[in-house]
C-alpha cells in the first residue's frame, strides 16, 4: 500500500494521459463519425462506397494492429509520428468508424415524417438536419456513444505498446522498478473503474435531461 | 390561392398510382379528397406539397408552375396523418418553428403563436411536450403549426384518422369553422365519406389513381357520374337490368344503362300498405342493422340486395320475412348522361322528397 501512495503522483499522471487520449480521440472520432455517417447517408455512390470500405476495414481489424500500423508502419513512407500523436490518430480513426455507425443508426431512426414536416414548415434540407434531425438523433445516439467513450477509456491501455506513458504503462514501469505486480495492477484497475463509474454517472444524468422532452 | 392541376401522373415502380388527374380549386375553398385506400389521394396531396415529384403533368399555384419548387418554397402548410410534431420541442416551439425559419421578429412570433394557441384551444399547454398531450390536442398543435407561417394552401392528410370517434366528430366541426375563419384554400384527404360530406365545400372522388368526379357533396350524392361514385357515396345498390323490375320497363329504350337505387327510394311493407300491388316486388328480409334512430334493412329482390331505412315506430321485421318492396324511383346513367326515372306503375306519392 505504501508503494502505491509513494508513486501515486506518477500513477495519476498516467491517468491524466489516459483521460487526455480518450477525450482527444473521442473529439476527433466524433467529427470523423459525423462526416462518415453523412457520407453514407447523403453521399453519391462513390462517397458512400468509400465510407463503407473505411468502416469495414476499421471494424474488421484489431485496434492494436491499427495503432502499430500508424506508429511503426507509416515510418516506411517517411511519416514519423510521436507516440502521443500516433495514439491520437490511430484511436480517432478507430473510434470514428464505430461512432459513424452509431450516428447513422440514430439518424435513420428518426421518422421520415419529421423531415417532411420540417420541409413543409419552410426549412431547407440543411436546416432540417441541424435543427430537427440532429437534436433528436443525439438523444438516440448518446447511450451508445457513452458506452463507446467508456470502452475507449479502457482501450487506451493498448497505446502502452507504443511507449505512451498512460495508466497501464505507468504501472508497467513501476512493476519493472519494484518487482511487485499485484499492488500496481490492482490500483490501476481501481482507477479505471472509478473513471468509468464517474463517466457512467455523467452519462445517466445527460440521458435523463435529454429524455425530458419525450 | 387558386390551384390548378393538369394531367398529373405518378408511378411507383410498375404501379400507376395517379393517372392523368386534372382539377381546379378556387381560392378559399375547402376540398375533400375522398376515396378508398390506395386510390392515389395521398400521392396527389404529396405532389401538391412537393414531397413527391410527378412523373408528368403540371401543378400551378396562382398560375405559376411549381413542379420544380421544393416544399419550403411553395407556401404550403401540411398536417400529417400521424401529426409529425417535433417531439424535442414544446407546443409553443412547434408552432413558432415555421416563423423562426422565416426570420420573423420575436414580437411577431409571440403574437402569432399566442393567437393560434387561443384559436386552437390550447391555452395553458404552451410548455408541454407532444408526449404530454392527448391525440386531439396533438392534432390541434399540428393544425396550428401548419397555419403559423400563413400558408397560401393548407394540405391535410387524413387529419382525423388517428383520433377516436367522439373527438373526431368535435374536431370536424372545429376544423370547418377554423378554416372558414382563416380563409385559407384547403385540401384534406379522407376515406370517410361522412367526414367529407360534413366538412368539405366540394368533394373530389378518386379511385385507382383516377379522379372520378368533383362537385358539392349534394351534387355528387344526387348525380353520380360513374358506377364507382354511385356505390361509394351513401348506401346504395347498383342494378344492371333495371328494366326487369316492375314499373321500370321504359328503361329498355336506353342501351348500356346502369341504375342506382338508394335506401330513400324504397319502401317495404305488407300488401295492404300499398295502393298498387302491381308496382311492388316480392322480397325477403336478409339482414337487419340497428342504427340507433332507425333500422337499415337489407332485402333481397330477385338477384339484387336492396337497402332501405325503416322507422322504429313501424312494426319490427325479422330476417327471412317475406315483404312487398316498392321502388319509387331509380337513378339511371350511362357513359354520356344521367337522369332520374319514376316507377311508372305506382300511384302513391313518394314519402321522401329528394
Amino acid at each position: 500500500m505504501d508503494l502505491i501512495f509513494e508513486n501515486l503522483t506518477f500513477l495519476l499522471k498516467g491517468a491524466y494521459y489516459t483521460l487526455l487520449i480518450t477525450v482527444v480521440s473521442m473529439f476527433f472520432g466524433f467529427i470523423i463519425g459525423v462526416i462518415v455517417a453523412l457520407a453514407r447517408l447523403k453521399g453519391n455512390r462513390l462517397i458512400r462506397g468509400l465510407a463503407r470500405i473505411y468502416v469495414s476495414i476499421i471494424r474488421g481489424t484489431p485496434a492494436l494492429v491499427q495503432i502499430i500500423i500508424v506508429y511503426y508502419g507509416l515510418v516506411d513512407y517517411g511519416i514519423t509520428l510521436g507516440p502521443l500523436t500516433a495514439a491520437y490518430v490511430a484511436l480517432s480513426i478507430n473510434i470514428g468508424a464505430y461512432l459513424s455507425e452509431t450516428f447513422r443508426g440514430a439518424i435513420q431512426s428518426i421518422p421520415k415524417g419529421q423531415t417532411e414536416a420540417a420541409y413543409a414548415t419552410g426549412m431547407t434540407p440543411w436546416q432540417t438536419m441541424r435543427r430537427i434531425i440532429f437534436p433528436q438523433a443525439a438523444r438516440v445516439a448518446i447511450p451508445p456513444m457513452g458506452n463507446t467513450f467508456i470502452g475507449m477509456l479502457k482501450e487506451t491501455s493498448l497505446v502502452s505498446v507504443i511507449t505512451v506513458t498512460e495508466l497501464l504503462r505507468s504501472a508497467q514501469l513501476l512493476v519493472a522498478q519494484y518487482y511487485v505486480y499485484m499492488p500496481f495492477y490492482l490500483s490501476i484497475a481501481v482507477m479505471y473503474w472509478i473513471m468509468s463509474t464517474v463517466f457512467s454517472s455523467i452519462l445517466n444524468y445527460v440521458e435523463k435531461r435529454l429524455s425530458k422532452a419525450y | 390561392m387558386h390551384v390548378e392541376v393538369r394531367n398529373l401522373n405518378k408511378h411507383f415502380g410498375p404501379f400507376h398510382a395517379v393517372k392523368d388527374v386534372s382539377f381546379n380549386i378556387a381560392k378559399g375553398h375547402l376540398i375533400g379528397l375522398l376515396g378508398p385506400s390506395g386510390g392515389g389521394k395521398t400521392s396527389v396531396l404529396r405532389m401538391l406539397a412537393g414531397l413527391e415529384a410527378p412523373d408528368s403533368g403540371e401543378i400551378r399555384f396562382h398560375g405559376q408552375l411549381v413542379n420544380q419548387l421544393p416544399p419550403q418554397e411553395r407556401g404550403i402548410g401540411f398536417v400529417f396523418q400521424n401529426y409529425a410534431l417535433f417531439k424535442h420541442m414544446t407546443v409553443y416551439d412547434n408552432i413558432a418553428f415555421g416563423l423562426k425559419v422565416k426570420k420573423s421578429s420575436k414580437a411577431h412570433i409571440r403574437k402569432r403563436v399566442m393567437d393560434l394557441i387561443e384559436l386552437t384551444g390550447l391555452s395553458g399547454f404552451e410548455n408541454r411536450y407532444p408526449h404530454q398531450l392527448s391525440g386531439g390536442q396533438r392534432q390541434r398543435v399540428a393544425f396550428a403549426r401548419a397555419l403559423a407561417p400563413e400558408p397560401q394552401l393548407l394540405l391535410l392528410d387524413e387529419p382525423f384518422a388517428a383520433i377516436d370517434a367522439k373527438i373526431r366528430q368535435e374536431l370536424r366541426s372545429w376544423l370547418k369553422e377554423l378554416i372558414e375563419n382563416v380563409g385559407v384554400t384547403s385540401i384534406f384527404v379522407t376515406h370517410d365519406q361522412d367526414e367529407a360530406i360534413e366538412v368539405a365545400d366540394e368533394i373530389m372522388i378518386m379511385n385507382q389513381g383516377q379522379l372520378e368526379q368533383k362537385g358539392t357533396p349534394w351534387d355528387i350524392y344526387k348525380h353520380p357520374q360513374t358506377p364507382f361514385v354511385a356505390t361509394f357515396i351513401g348506401e346504395s345498390t347498383l342494378i344492371h337490368q333495371i328494366a326487369d323490375l316492375r314499373g321500370f320497363e321504359e328503361a329498355r329504350r336506353s342501351p348500356n344503362i346502369q341504375a342506382l337505387i338508394r335506401p330513400e327510394y324504397i319502401e317495404i311493407g305488407d300488401e295492404h300498405e300499398f295502393n298498387v300491388i302491381s308496382a311492388t316486388e316480392q322480397g325477403i328480409v336478409k339482414q337487419l342493422h340497428f342504427r340507433g334512430s332507425e333500422w337499415l334493412v337489407e332485402v333481397e329482390v330477385g338477384p339484387y340486395t336492396l337497402k332501405t331505412y325503416r322507422s322504429l315506430e313501424k312494426e319490427t321485421l325479422r330476417v327471412g320475412q317475406h315483404v312487398r318492396v316498392l321502388i319509387h324511383r331509380a337513378y339511371l346513367f350511362n357513359e354520356d348522361n344521367s337522369w332520374m326515372i319514376e316507377n311508372g306503375l305506382k300511384t302513391d306519392p313518394m314519402p321522401i322528397i329528394i
